[in-house]
């Protein structure tokens, strides 16, 4: 499984609900589902990647996450899942007020552009980072909302979102004594565990 | 020398006659004394008879879905896109079986069958069906054929209503529901669709209040004016545009209301004559009847989530982009229903530009996420 899923996994109860939002292929919730009873439905847009989640069985729904999570009660889910996909929808702030609605714990992964390569190739030449990781020139890329641990941990205090885990892991998703110390700096992949307990009562549709 | 069918075709089919001889009670109270359902089967029922797939038609359907039935055929059945050997509904695994619906004028008894008690065709005295009246017979046909449980029952349109409401009905006798191009019930633009159908054909003065048979004459214009206000709305205004256009028949504009100018309007007329031809008036009544009268939800205080709280079936829902007849957004009801009882369901929203009938045509995407399911389903 990829290694952000196999972190993610830990922290889901077994025998919970799960939604997944851009689940890709499904491996998520199939590992989840085969391993810790876990039920639920994965959100996704790309064709192949709905076909590979109905060949393996996966509850999936073709729902494009711009247009909200409208149709989802507030609580409904145990878990809802958001991975590598908050930085290319058009309202990540939105987007976050509607899985803390929908679900009582959400997890959330992102790219960090507060990392010290990030910095540095800004710095140094003057240029939007291109790299492995992120490949995408400025002009041509999914991802239109960037943001750093800071700027993520801001929004989720100016909606009253309570972070109960966070781990900065470089990435090959390992994570050390130092991407503990200065993880704005160090860590290139946010993997965020929050909740906010009085989202359930607002009815925000995107 | 014998036609040779393309290796994905289920190749010559002959339809099949069963008799039921045990009265059939009636959503509308009244009961049909005995009856017959035709249909045909594609493929090999297993010992454990657990690969049977049943497949529901549309509104103008019948049994014949699949294969010639000779090889001098210039077309095969109605869903031969999806069903055959390597197809969506793969006939190496699944043992399918298509009926023309009680009601029909393909077969089945219907509203052009000779009454037994009269020895004239029922004409205007065919009670009107339901979808769930559909549903009863075709348990019956499953009992007489020795299926307990479907693997899957499937239908687009009219045929996806069935589906559903078999998975209601029926919660233990079916595995798989899919339903494809449908919605939970009419809208009031649909129903106000089907009145005009409806009233051409019962305006027609060839129609004699239904029982135009005894007078050896058949409503041909009302036939023709309904099919061509229901063909208009199985297409969308794109695929329409890209087909006829504005295009003439000839040079120049006549300036007459006789002449057949538009190359649209040559396609529907044409359309219209054959569906006239061969279809009875009759029975388009009360297929369009039941189309309206079908709400499932109606008895669970419009609860749609309520409405699926007891069903075992998994789902496969499937809608077109273009498709106004039954939206995208009709399909997502049933979806958000079906989450909110947390039920199994698959939802796909497959971009296609030819409307209401590209779950008749081999849209790429849509056959490929039609396989995904069906090959997932085990027998």
């Amino acid at each position: 499984m990829r290694a952000d899923l196999d972190i993610i996994q830990e922290w889901i109860p077994a025998g919970s609900r799960v939604l997944d939002l851009g689940c890709g292929n499904g491996e998520l919730l199939a590992w989840l589902r085969d391993h810790k009873r876990v039920s639920g439905y994965g959100l996704e847009i790309d064709p192949d990647n709905l076909t590979e989640c109905v060949r393996k069985g996966i509850n999936v729904i073709e729902q494009d996450l711009n247009k909200g999570l409208g149709n989802f009660a507030s609580n409904s889910f145990d878990v809802v899942v958001m991975t590598q996909a908050l930085q290319a929808v058009t309202y990540p702030d939105r987007i976050l007020d509607e899985m803390l609605r929908v679900g009582r714990q959400c997890i959330i992964t992102f790219p960090n552009f507060g990392h010290w390569r990030c910095r540095w190739y800004l710095a140094s030449k003057g240029k939007m980072p291109v790299s492995e990781f992120l490949p995408y020139t400025w002009y041509n890329t999914p991802n239109i909302h960037f943001c750093t641990f800071k700027d993520f941990e801001a929004l989720c205090h100016e909606r009253q979102a309570q972070v109960l885990d966070r781990l900065a892991v470089d990435h090959q998703h390992r994570h050390n004594w130092a991407s503990k110390l200065w993880p704005n700096l160090l860590g290139e992949i946010g993997i965020y565990r929050v909740s906010s307990p009085g989202f359930a009562q607002h009815k925000v549709a995107v | 020398m014998s036609k040779v069918f393309a290796e994905d075709s289920v190749g010559i089919v002959t339809p099949q006659i069963a008799h039921f001889s045990e009265p059939l009670a009636l959503a509308c109270g009244r009961a049909i004394a005995e009856y017959d359902l035709v249909y045909e089967t594609y493929g090999t029922l297993n010992a454990s008879a657990s690969n049977a797939v049943l497949i529901c038609h549309a509104l103008s359907g019948h049994h014949h879905a699949a294969g010639y039935h000779s090889e001098t055929d210039r077309k095969p059945g109605w869903w031969d896109s999806c069903i055959g050997p390597g197809k969506p509904i793969d006939t190496r695994r699944f043992f399918v079986v298509s009926l023309n619906n009680l009601g029909g004028c393909n077969g089945s008894t219907g509203p052009s069958s000779i009454d037994p008690d009269t020895g004239q065709p029922f004409g205007a005295q065919f009670p009107v069906l339901t979808v769930e009246d559909w549903v009863h017979s075709q348990a019956l046909l499953a009992d007489h054929l020795g299926i307990p449980v479907w693997a899957a029952v499937v239908g687009g349109s009219l045929g996806g209503m069935q589906a559903l409401q078999w998975a209601l009905t029926y919660p233990e006798r079916v595995r798989h529901c899919v339903a494809i191009a449908s919605a939970p019930k009419l809208s009031a633009q649909n129903i106000a669709f089907n009145e005009v159908a409806r009233q051409a054909i019962l305006s027609d003065p060839e129609f004699h209040g239904g029982n135009f048979q005894a007078e050896g004459v058949i409503p041909k214009r009302g036939l023709m004016l309904a099919r061509m206000v229901g063909h208009i709305t199985y297409l969308s205004d794109d695929s329409m545009g890209e087909k006829f256009g504005r295009g003439l028949k000839s040079e120049k504009l006549n300036y007459d209301f006789h002449s057949v100018e538009f190359q649209v309007e040559s396609y529907l007329r044409y359309q219209g004559e054959e569906f006239s031809g061969r279809f009875d008036a009759n029975t388009y009544l009360l297929m369009t009847k039941a189309l309206d009268y079908f709400d499932p939800a109606a008895a669970y205080g419009d609860d749609l989530a309520k409405t699926f709280e007891n069903v075992k079936a998994n789902f496969c829902i499937m809608s077109f982009t273009t498709d106004w007849r039954f939206s995208p957004a009709r399909s997502r009801e049933l979806v958000n229903a079906l989450m909110a009882a947390r039920k199994n369901v698959c939802y796909l929203e497959i971009d296609a530009p030819q409307g209401h009938d590209a779950f008749l045509i081999p849209v790429p995407r849509y056959l490929q996420g039609f396989s995904s399911y069906m090959n997932r389903i085990e027998i």
